[in-house]
């Protein structure tokens, strides 16, 4: 086998957790689960809190109120030495003066680890990320991603029960992040070992997560995997921040236990209404709504809203449409491939049926913290 | 061709450096003299001012005195010196300034005054003539200068290394041992060697504290020459500018090739 040990990963609890910096909280009352072995990723916009939440992990910070534990046991007080986790940084962290071997050897070493034993470890580390041939370099006669890579080694060479992970791949071309993603997803997958993930990249969190926690101004706002998400977001910062999406807004008014939104001269009917008085908002998505022409093919239940093409955009997958509703707002539209082909100026009905919307409570944070 | 104001630049840096070492390439010739006397240009040739130097009791002395004054003042202002130097950097950047200004005015202070203050000084306390008063007074000399080097190799030191030490499992001191201590090395190392030769040279306080028991080079050389005009001054002078030209040279090397990692 050419990649450390299995290792069974840790689980870590986070309840009630809050950071506080003098007057400012960075993380307001946090409730967090990761199962063991999982991958989990903590995403969000900038100065969210998700470096703070693994600093919390890591040990490099000290919580100002709440518990955690990892593995089951509480780390409170436990300095970050101590606590036997990976870290990877977005700025990889090399020790300039040891070479990439000397590097990765570092943590075992510290573990005592000698001789045949340690050389062994480092190779099998290497081997791992695909750098071998690379032991005898410095850290500055690498690349930004072979930097990395290194850094990922030096990370797992000690076996350890978690990997944290704080944008490691931030600093790196779009090409070589794919890669890179596809790396991590595939050592993660043969070691079993937790790990945590940090990005602002809602991609990237797709592809790589079993789970996905959304940070919002030292929040949690919601937990779970990306279709869940995707298809459910629980509050519209969520709904925003994965993936395309279109808000409705409008004066809504409940009929027969429906909500009815007027956009312009037209009306949407979403079925149920939400709990509390709540101003309502209503997600679409892209490729779960159709452009149709005007009143044509009409199906019984179906919401329709009247618009003209603004912009229409050849993707070769399909083709994506942006279309001007009588009340000013712009729909976002996919259609597949083969779908009937609508011309800028055309006009046209957005069409969906009330199980492809979501309907959320109005959040004016979600807008700004997007822009 | 290289154009006009090249060669004029060239010319000039010619004249700077020829004035530079005008002084020291006057004392080579002078230290093989085949008079008792520093008139320039020397006449004949002996090595007899080399021989003086290392037979004759009262230079061999004050050579020893210095050196050992020299070697501990390095160590002791080293340590000092680097402690203050991680103080100024990691306390709050007021704080900070602050200290760092009070840490250096032994640089800034004129000898003279200095010299008046730490005589009076010692001589209630009874450290005139002593190694330790040396001792004492070239460490608070040389610290400033192990300070800012110091200073200026913390300043580039990337903290973050630190915490990737520890989260791989390595304590405060082995993180100091085996990170921060290599990578600030070369600023701890010349800050030392800054602070040999600011006791090594030191001559205006060492003339108020000295004593006929106790006398460094520096004072030797001064009485040597106000006494008589001995050309073993000469060949003392040669004989540390060929050890200091060796110990820059050494310097660069080692720079060379840490440069290279
Ligand atoms: N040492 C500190 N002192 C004061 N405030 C801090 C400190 N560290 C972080 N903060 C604040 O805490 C908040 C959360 O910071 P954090 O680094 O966790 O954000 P983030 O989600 O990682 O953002 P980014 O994507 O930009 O890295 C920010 O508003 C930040 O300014
Ligand atoms: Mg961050």
């Amino acid at each position: 086998m050419n990649a450390p040990q299995r290792s069974a990963g840790a689980a870590i609890e986070i309840r009630k957790a809050s950071k506080r910096y003098g007057a400012f909280t960075a993380l307001n009352d946090i409730d967090l689960h990761i199962r063991p072995g999982e991958f989990m990723t903590l995403l969000g916009p900038s100065g969210s809190g998700k470096t703070t939440t693994l600093n919390l992990i890591a040990g490099f910070t000290d919580i100002s109120s709440g518990a955690l534990e990892i593995g089951g046991k509480s780390v409170t007080g436990l300095p970050s030495h101590k606590r036997n986790i990976g870290v990877v940084f977005q700025h990889y962290a090399l020790f300039p003066h040891m070479t990439v071997g000397k590097n990765v050897a570092y943590p075992l070493t510290l573990r005592g680890i000698k001789g045949e034993d340690r050389e062994r470890r480092v190779k099998r580390a290497l081997d791992m990320v695909k750098m071998t041939d690379f032991a005898h370099r410095y850290p500055n006669e690498l690349s930004g991603g072979q930097q990395q890579r290194v850094a990922l080694a030096r990370a797992l060479v000690f076996d350890p029960p978690l990997l944290l992970m704080d944008e490691p791949l931030g600093a790196l071309d779009k090409k070589l992040r794919e890669w890179l993603q596809l790396e991590i997803k595939r050592i993660h997958r043969e070691l079993g070992t937790t790990f945590v993930y940090v990005t602002h990249d809602q991609e990237e969190a797709l592809v790589l997560s079993d789970r996905i926690a959304v940070f919002n101004g030292g929040r949690i706002e919601q937990i779970g995997t990306g279709r869940e998400l995707y298809d459910h977001p629980a509050t519209l910062f969520v709904g925003r921040f994965i993936g395309e999406s279109t808000v409705l807004r409008g004066p809504t008014e409940t009929v027969d236990g429906n909500t009815v939104m007027t956009i312009g001269k037209d009306k949407v009917v979403a079925h149920g209404r939400l709990p509390g008085d709540a101003r309502p908002v209503i997600l679409l998505r892209p490729e779960r709504t159709a452009l149709k022409r005007p009143g044509a093919d009409a199906v019984t239940g179906e919401n329709r809203l009247s618009g003209t093409v603004e912009e229409a955009i050849y993707l070769g997958s399909g083709s994506k449409y942006e279309v001007r509703l009588t009340d000013g707002t712009t729909a976002v539209v996919r259609s597949p491939l083969g779908g009937a082909d609508f011309r800028i100026g055309d006009p046209v009905d957005v069409t969906f049926t009330p199980a492809d919307l979501t309907l959320l409570p109005d959040d004016a944070s979600a807008d700004v913290t997007l822009t | 061709m290289p154009s006009f104001p090249r060669v004029f630049l060239g010319l000039f840096c010619l004249l700077v450096a020829v004035l530079l070492l005008a002084p020291t390439l006057v004392v080579i010739p002078m230290s093989f003299n085949g008079n008792k006397s520093l008139a320039f240009p020397p006449v004949g040739f002996s090595w007899q001012w080399y021989a003086n130097f290392f037979s004759n009791p009262d230079w061999t002395t004050s050579f020893t005195n210095s050196l050992i004054i020299a070697l501990i003042v390095a160590v002791v202002a080293t340590v000092v010196g680097t402690l203050a130097a991680f103080g100024v950097t990691r306390a709050a950047a007021r704080t900070g300034g602050l200290l760092r200004a009070l840490l250096i005015t032994p640089m800034v202070v004129p000898g003279v005054v200095l010299a008046i203050g730490i005589y009076a000084v010692y001589l209630d306390a009874h450290l005139v003539g002593t190694v330790v008063g040396f001792v004492l007074a070239h460490t608070m000399l040389a610290i400033p200068f192990v300070l800012i080097a110091v200073q200026a190799s913390l300043e580039v030191f990337d903290r973050r290394l630190e915490t990737a030490a520890s989260s791989l499992g390595a304590g405060r001191l082995t993180v100091f041992r085996t990170v921060t201590l290599p990578l600030i090395l070369p600023g701890i190392l010349s800050g030392a060697l800054f602070a040999f030769i600011t006791s090594f040279d030191e001559i205006i306080v060492a003339l108020f504290i000295t004593s006929p028991y106790l006398k460094t080079l520096p004072v030797q050389i001064y009485t040597s020459i106000t006494r008589d005009a001995d050309p073993t001054v000469a060949a003392v002078g040669t004989l540390l500018f060929i050890a200091t030209s060796l110990i820059i040279v050494a310097g660069l090397l080692f720079g060379m090739r840490r440069g290279r990692t």
